[in-house]
């Protein structure tokens, strides 16, 4: 047993565990800010997968990675603000607005990529992100190479937890935003736009669900294929449930995720549990579920969470 | 003159069959953008499409034939959304069903009159019994259906393919697949030589009690009760988490029929293509159809006919096959919207001249 841990609990594990975790964080943010408004997004997979798509078409014909990071943001804020049209201006319900709109993405993606790439036998793929490590930092020893020797999306994903928490707790339209998301009728009486505050905060999501999305066909993988997502923009929806709407608690939650996740793909390429490598994929999806059984009790969501704002009703 | 909106109290009928067809036919009309991308004609691309769907008599029993697990989905979705239990978890349920009646039906000690019995009893009760775990969470732990029954979806999947690939793996195949049934545990084709088999049948049948159950019944009265406010439903003394949790069971079973009539009908064996999502189809289906049972019957059939035509319409012109797929969310997104007619009234008003 101890040569199992011994085997899995090295450096590259932790290192693994970063990398695997940011795009998740990034996604989980987006979430974040989406229900602290007041609207649970559940466009997040749809907008992941086609972003990916968007995001990886247009840094495979254009050469520039980085311009498929913010042709992947753009498509998320397009698809954030349709989500916005749907929920906020004409209020309906947020559930099955999110399924439509995932499964409209989802179906442009398959739909964008066959259109763009047809049927090659070999799939296109680009030349993905290197890894940027930080000068000095890296040569740290055990934390260089956990936290500094990365893609400089990592970076900047985990720098946007202060970020978004300084946005969130200490600026007027963090404060805003809390309001909107609590009670929107005193936020209206205070003179906020609750509708415009909710689109601001779903093109965010929208956003940051795009550039999670395109890590994934961009840094951690080179191409984009039909299961790149599989699930993981569902699994942030119990992230943000687990971190407690608090961007700190939600890095937190996504890291987790992210040990669980290499744990598991350490396990499977190791070799030393025999067993068939899906009993291994399933494993991240079984101990969400069963993290939300132990915390869910106790969590609090948004008060406006799923509630529609009409100006006349009070 | 000016234009303004009233709340409605009650919606007249005959929206019931007006918001879906307007949905659709603007879906359509929006999605034609996407054909015109692909550079193929519209007419003729909608032509081959309705052709592939329902051109001669087997092309159209094919579109029954599929229309079969949407209805049982479709069904699924509207008895619980009906109750607000988000059971977005129909396509794993689906795939219980198939395990378990793929397990039954290969049987060697069971008697031949039995198999296909047991199989719907089965997968029915293996549909339930997945379907009753995100009830139990929510309502003991109180957690979020959406996230349970999606992440269930997973396991369910990736657990299938585990045992696809070890110990149940069918010997004999180079590929991930079960073995077969026994030829007695097959449906029996209702319509030689086409694929029309009892589980089309059963579907039709499945809707007309599930229509029977929800319109009179008590629980099915508990069930629209607890879905359209259920605290005053708790305060006339409904049972609220036993109706939750027993809509969840029935929406579950219904699921586990889809997966049955797949493998006693079609493929005689589960495998990792079993289901094209049939599970999340079945949202779009119960959504257009107002979460009425009976209504589920024409919207599957018509999302049916969509994913058979776009094949045949993928060939004849080289649009990407996907087009089903975006149709599906499109018309879930233009259904939603025409569901607002279902709310308020646009009135036209003259103003009177101020003075």
């Amino acid at each position: 047993m101890s040569d199992i841990f011994e085997q899995i609990f090295q450096i590259g594990f932790f290192t693994a565990m970063v990398r695997v975790a940011t795009p998740l964080l990034l996604a989980t943010l987006g979430e974040m800010f989406s229900e602290r408004s007041g609207v649970l997004n559940l466009g997040i997979e749809g907008i992941m997968l086609l972003a990916a798509m968007t995001g990886f078409s247009a840094g495979y014909f254009s050469g520039s990675l980085w311009l498929g990071i913010v042709v992947a943001a753009m498509t998320g804020i397009v698809f954030g603000a349709l989500m916005g049209l749907l929920t906020v201006t004409l209020g309906l319900s947020q559930h099955v607005s999110g399924l439509g709109v995932t499964l409209l993405c989802s179906g442009l993606a398959f739909f964008g990529y066959r259109l763009v790439f047809g049927q090659p036998s070999q799939p296109p793929n680009v030349a993905a992100f290197e890894s940027a490590p930080v000068p000095l930092l890296s040569e740290l020893p055990v934390l260089g190479p956990i936290l500094f020797d990365h893609v400089t999306l990592v970076y900047l994903a985990f720098l946007l937890v202060p970020v978004a928490a300084f946005v969130l707790y200490r600026t007027p339209w963090g404060l805003n935003l809390r309001t909107v998301g609590e009670n929107p009728h005193a936020a209206a009486s205070a003179g906020v736009s609750v509708a415009w505050k909710r689109y601001q905060a779903l093109m965010i999501s929208g956003a940051l669900f795009g550039i999670g999305g395109a890590y994934f066909s961009l840094a951690q993988f080179n191409a984009f294929t039909f299961g790149v997502i599989s699930g993981r923009g569902w699994v942030c929806i119990a992230l943000v449930v687990l971190g407690r709407w608090d961007p700190w608690r939600c890095a937190f939650a996504a890291l987790l995720f992210g040990a669980v996740d290499a744990l598991q793909l350490r396990l499977q390429s190791s070799g030393v549990i025999d067993l068939p490598f899906q009993v291994f994929l399933l494993l991240p999806f079984l101990i969400t579920v069963v993290a939300m059984a132990l915390v869910a009790r106790n969590a609090r969501a948004p008060a406006a969470l799923l509630l529609p704002y009409r100006k006349e009703e009070r | 003159m000016q234009f303004r909106l009233e709340t409605r109290v009650r919606s007249p009928a005959w929206m019931n069959l007006v918001l879906p067809v307007a949905a659709v036919s603007i879906t359509l009309v929006i999605c034609s953008g996407l054909i015109a991308a692909a550079g193929a004609d519209v007419f003729a691309a909608y032509g081959a499409l309705f052709k592939g769907a329902f051109g001669n008599r087997f092309n159209f029993i094919e579109t029954l034939v599929k229309a079969a697990p949407l209805i049982f989905t479709g069904l699924a979705v509207a008895v619980a959304f009906r109750a607000k239990f988000w059971n977005i978890g129909a396509e794993g349920q689906l795939l219980a069903g198939a395990m378990a009646a793929a397990f039954i039906g290969a049987r060697e000690g069971l008697p031949a009159w039995s198999l296909v019995p047991l199989m719907i009893a089965g997968g029915a009760a293996a549909g339930g019994i997945w379907a009753s775990v995100p009830a139990l969470l929510k309502v003991r732990f109180k957690v979020d259906d959406v996230v349970a029954t999606l992440m269930l979806n997973f396991v369910m999947f990736y657990g299938m393919m585990a045992l696809l690939s070890g110990p149940w793996k069918d010997s004999l195949s180079g590929y991930p697949d079960s073995p077969d049934i026994r030829m007695d545990a097959e449906f029996p084709i209702l319509l030689e030589p086409t694929r029309l088999h009892l589980g089309v049948l059963l579907a039709g049948v499945g809707a007309l009690l599930v229509w029977l159950l929800m319109t009179r019944t008590t629980f099915g009265f508990a069930i629209r009760a607890v879905g359209e406010n259920a605290r005053a439903a708790a305060h006339g003394g409904i049972p609220v988490n036993r109706v939750v949790f027993f809509t969840a069971v029935l929406s579950g079973g219904l699921a586990g029929l889809a997966g049955v009539g797949e493998v006693a009908g079609l493929h005689f064996q589960v495998m990792a293509t079993l289901s094209p999502g049939y599970g999340y189809t079945g949202i779009v289906i119960a959504m257009l159809a107002r979460l009425n049972p009976i209504g589920v019957i024409p919207s599957a059939i018509f999302f049916a006919a969509i994913a058979t035509g776009a094949e045949t319409m993928s060939r004849a012109t080289g649009v990407p096959v996907f087009f089903a797929d975006v149709i599906q969310g499109a018309s879930l997104i233009c259904m939603l919207v025409a569901l607002l007619f279902t709310q308020y009234r646009v009135r036209v008003q003259t103003l009177a001249r101020n003075a």
